[in-house]
């Protein structure tokens, strides 16, 4: 591997990396306040105990995004510098905004929230917690902005001297059409991310404690809605990918020659070549539907598109890895079903009410509770969306090559020059190793906070109430 | 307009610095002004709510040098790759540590905790000095305004430079005594005490250091740095605890605000030939780019400035750091 290999890679491991811990803080934020609030009108000790238990989880969670989002604002300097300065101007905004608008509110409301359970009037805490939750919102929108800039670059202008690209309008940049579609569909996997942590817990929890069920079921709708929304916002999301970078559909289907009325394949089995595989399964026009939004659409072939580009942009190969953009995309979906399923299946055997339908097996029917070994199988449900969340990614980074910026700058234009594959292996090496040590360490406390009882907190802890303020 | 930036950009810098300079310093200290895991958590606990927002003034410094100086920010980070990934990385560590510690409630995890949260803590601060001595020294930038190498010597070899080394000790030494009268300030019972005998201990030894490489240097700086090591020791004898930190503070802003400067219009000195330093207008980004930080910076910065101060507010009080008899 030359440097460029390398850098990249590194790129994908601490960017997807990061992704693990992301969604499930922007789902945990959420659900912490929806507790809160549900507390504070119900009174019930119940919420209050969740409300905490997930502030908990919120909080492990969050500090991982916090020093792994850290080495995201960096990135783009160590590894990237030709890319930073060219396109300084137009990310540069983006990450400074980001950090003003979102980060210093999502830091300092969290500790205000986590700390001042009495310190603050009561109303005045419980809106502590909404405020991280709409900060965690903000910063996923505005970093997503960025990233959708790489997809379809707008709101731009090229130096003819420096060739540099110049921000022309940042409400332009913010309201680009791939971020209006990318953002929810994002929001929605980050619902299931969260979703399925909570219902994994929920779950193995739920004879110790009634409340756990509370959880469960809370997990559990989070990541049926959430699957639902992802699909509904994934069809919009692929039309609008189609439109603005045809090649990525082409190759998310491995379909050479432009067709209409084209069909989607759910699996494929052989060489994704120019010949068919040896064998598919196919749904007829789903494709076209997917990409243009009927069933009769045209849908370009990757062989039409590399001969529009090399015309419009000169020789070179303009097809991504085929097998990666076509694995990819459907592990994404597959991912996300299963995951759904899951959901679907726990809250009809967990529902309060029984229905028997005939046919259907004892285990099956409504009501029925969750026997072992469908427990141990609930417990992998944190895993589905985690996997579809970073075979999205994976997807639409990759398949975005050779592009860094589509149609504008390439990949290997935006390495930092100088840069030398000692360091990035070494850096590399340190990254995994750090990295791997920080997910032993979260998995481990999470599962400790998990097994403690859901009491109140000890009353004897020497109370810092001492009355001589500091300042 | 590119001066205006040069100002905030200095100033986040200086903010960082200073906020997170004290987190840093507390984190070295605790291990030795704790004797015990309890008296540790309560140094501890004095940072809690804090270091994370503390630590955000880091992604807002780079976030601006990356939008008002996007040549600095790229020529800066990829120059330095390998001491800035160890930052990054110790950091993480830092912070994880920090926040893990309270979470778990066997007496192991915790000790091992604080010593992470030390050795990081002051590899951290070792590593900031020791690239500020870089700023001020320059860095290898060729024709082209790139530092190019070989292996990893590139980018390691500016820290073995005395200026690195002047600036590591430099470092440790002003947050030691930031953390020293911040936990001053913040505690009470036998952390306190300690914390107030080590700020006038490091104080007279830092003077005497300070003054001795001062001399030795002919360097205005160290001696002003030697002098306000020396009040923030006196104050910190006569117990007045929130000037000693006021002005321990004062003086790691003025340094870093010095560094900063050293070189006038230059952002980055080039060793091998002043002509290819890198100026604040050749780093500087497009007027378009400037009006929207501007926008950003002038709106959101005071409201930032306003909340994080009431979360200071909110948490005034002392943290006990006496065992209270159950
Ligand atoms: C739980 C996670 C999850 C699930 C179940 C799905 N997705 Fe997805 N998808 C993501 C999580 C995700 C993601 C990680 O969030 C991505 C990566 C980039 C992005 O914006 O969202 C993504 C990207 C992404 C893209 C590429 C956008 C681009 O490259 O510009 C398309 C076309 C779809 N998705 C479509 C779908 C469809 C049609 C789905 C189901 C029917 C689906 N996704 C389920
Ligand atoms: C958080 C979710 C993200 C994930 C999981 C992710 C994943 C990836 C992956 C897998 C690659 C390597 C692709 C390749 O083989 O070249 C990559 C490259 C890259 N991504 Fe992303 N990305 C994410 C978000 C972003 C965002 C938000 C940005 C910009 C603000 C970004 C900028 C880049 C850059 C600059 C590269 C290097 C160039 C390249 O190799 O394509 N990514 N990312
Ligand atoms: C789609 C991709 C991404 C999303 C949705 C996202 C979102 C978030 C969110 C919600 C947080 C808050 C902390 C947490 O929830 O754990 C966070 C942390 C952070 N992210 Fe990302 N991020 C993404 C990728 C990136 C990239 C590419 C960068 C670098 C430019 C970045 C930089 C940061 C930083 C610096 C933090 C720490 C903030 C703090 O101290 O509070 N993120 N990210």
């Amino acid at each position: 591997m030359d440097v460029l290999d390398l850098t990249r890679l590194q790129f994908a491991v601490v960017t997807i990396y990061h992704y693990l811990f992301v969604p499930l803080s922007i789902c945990l934020s959420a659900a912490a306040a929806g507790l809160h609030l549900t507390w504070l009108r119900t009174r019930a000790e119940r919420h209050l105990l969740l409300t905490k238990f997930v502030g908990k989880l919120l909080i492990v969670t969050f500090a991982v995004g916090v020093v792994t989002g850290l080495v995201q604002e960096f990135q783009f300097g160590l590894g990237w510098s030709a890319f930073a300065k060219f396109y300084g101007d137009v990310f540069g905004p983006t990450l400074a905004v980001e950090g003003m608008l979102a980060f210093f509110l999502e830091a300092t409301f969290l500790a205000l929230w986590y700390f001042g359970w009495d310190r603050l009037p009561r109303k005045v805490h419980a809106a502590t917690i909404v405020v991280v939750a709409a900060g965690t919102l903000l910063s996923a929108y505005i970093i997503l902005a960025g990233n959708s800039f790489m997809q379809n670059p707008v709101a731009y202008a090229l130096d003819p001297v420096t060739g540099r690209a110049h921000l022309t309008s940042f409400g332009e940049l913010l309201t680009n059409e791939v971020v209006l579609a990318a953002f929810p569909h994002t929001m929605a996997g980050a619902a299931m991310a969260g979703g399925g942590l909570l219902l994994a817990i929920g779950v193995w929890r739920l004879a110790a404690d009634r409340a756990f069920r509370t959880l469960a079921r809370l997990g559990a709708w989070l990541m049926l809605v959430g699957g639902a929304l992802t699909a509904i916002t994934g069809d919009h999301l692929g039309k609008v990918m189609t439109a603005v970078q045809p090649m990525k559909m082409a190759a998310a289907e491995a379909l050479y020659e432009t067709t209409t009325g084209a069909p989607f394949s759910v699996l494929a089995i052989g060489r994704l070549g120019h010949e068919k595989p040896f064998l598919t399964i196919e749904i007829p026009h789903l494709l076209s539907l997917l990409g243009t939004g009927s069933f009769g659409g045209t849908v370009q072939g990757i062989d039409d598109l590399q001969a529009q580009y090399t015309a419009q942009f000169g020789p070179g190969s303009y097809v991504p890895m085929i097998p990666v953009a076509f694995w990819t995309f459907r592990l994404m979906i597959g991912a996300g079903v299963a995951g759904m399923a899951l959901a679907a299946y726990y809250l009809w055997v967990s529902s309060e009410r029984t229905w028997r339908l005939p046919l259907l097996p004892a285990f099956l029917q409504m009501g029925a509770g969750v026997p072992g070994w469908t427990k141990r199988i609930l417990l992998l449900s944190p895993l589905l969306p985690a996997a579809a969340n970073t075979f999205g990614w994976i997807f639409t980074e990759t398949a975005r090559q050779p592009w860094l910026a589509f149609g504008i700058s390439k990949v290997s234009d935006g390495i930092s020059p100088g840069l030398t594959s000692a360091e990035v292996l070494l850096s590399l090496g340190g990254f995994t190793l750090v990295y791997g040590l920080l997910a032993v360490a979260w998995y481990k406390l999470v599962v400790h906070l998990s097994r403690k009882p859901l009491a109140p907190e000890p009353a004897g802890r020497p109370a810092d109430a001492e009355p001589v303020p500091a300042y | 307009m590119i001066t205006f930036w040069f100002a905030i950009l200095v100033l986040a810098w200086v903010l960082y610095f200073v906020l997170e300079g004290f987190d840093f310093g507390v984190g070295v200290l605790a291990p030795f002004l704790g004797r015990d895991e309890h008296e540790r958590g309560a140094a501890i606990r004095t940072i809690g709510p804090f270091w994370d927002g503390n630590e955000v003034w880091l992604v807002a410094a780079i976030g601006v040098t990356f939008a008002a100086f996007p040549d600095w920010y790229a020529v800066l980070l990829a120059g330095l790759y390998l001491p800035m990934v160890g930052i990054l990385l110790l950091l993480a560590v830092r912070g994880v540590a920090l926040e893990f510690r309270g979470k778990h409630d066997s007496p192991a995890w915790r000790r091992r905790c604080d010593r992470l949260l030390c050795a990081s803590s002051a590899g951290v601060v070792l590593l900031w000095g020791a690239q500020l001595g870089v700023f001020v020294h320059g860095l290898a930038l060729g024709a082209d305004g790139t530092v190019t190498g070989n292996g990893l010597g590139r980018s390691l070899s500016p820290l073995l430079t005395p200026a690195a080394g002047l600036g590591a000790l430099a470092a440790l030494l002003g947050t030691v005594l930031l953390g020293a009268t911040f936990l001053a300030l913040r505690t009470t019972g036998p952390v306190r005490r300690r914390a107030s005998a080590l700020a006038r201990n490091a104080g007279n030894l830092g003077t005497v250091g300070l003054l001795l490489a001062g001399i030795g240097t002919g360097s205005r700086l160290t001696l002003a740095a030697a002098v306000i090591s020396f009040i923030a020791g006196m104050l910190a004898r006569q117990g007045r605890e929130a000037w000693a930190f006021t002005v321990t503070a004062l003086g790691v802003a003025g340094g870093v605000v010095a560094v900063f400067t050293a070189h006038g219009s230059v952002v980055l000195r080039s060793t091998l030939d002043p002509m290819w330093s890198l100026t604040r207008a050749e780093a500087a980004a497009t007027p378009s780019a400037l009006k929207v930080v501007t926008v950003a910076g002038v709106i959101v910065l005071p409201g930032v400035l306003a909340y994080q101060a009431w979360s200071y507010w909110v948490f005034r009080r002392r943290v006990a750091s006496e065992r209270i008899a159950s």
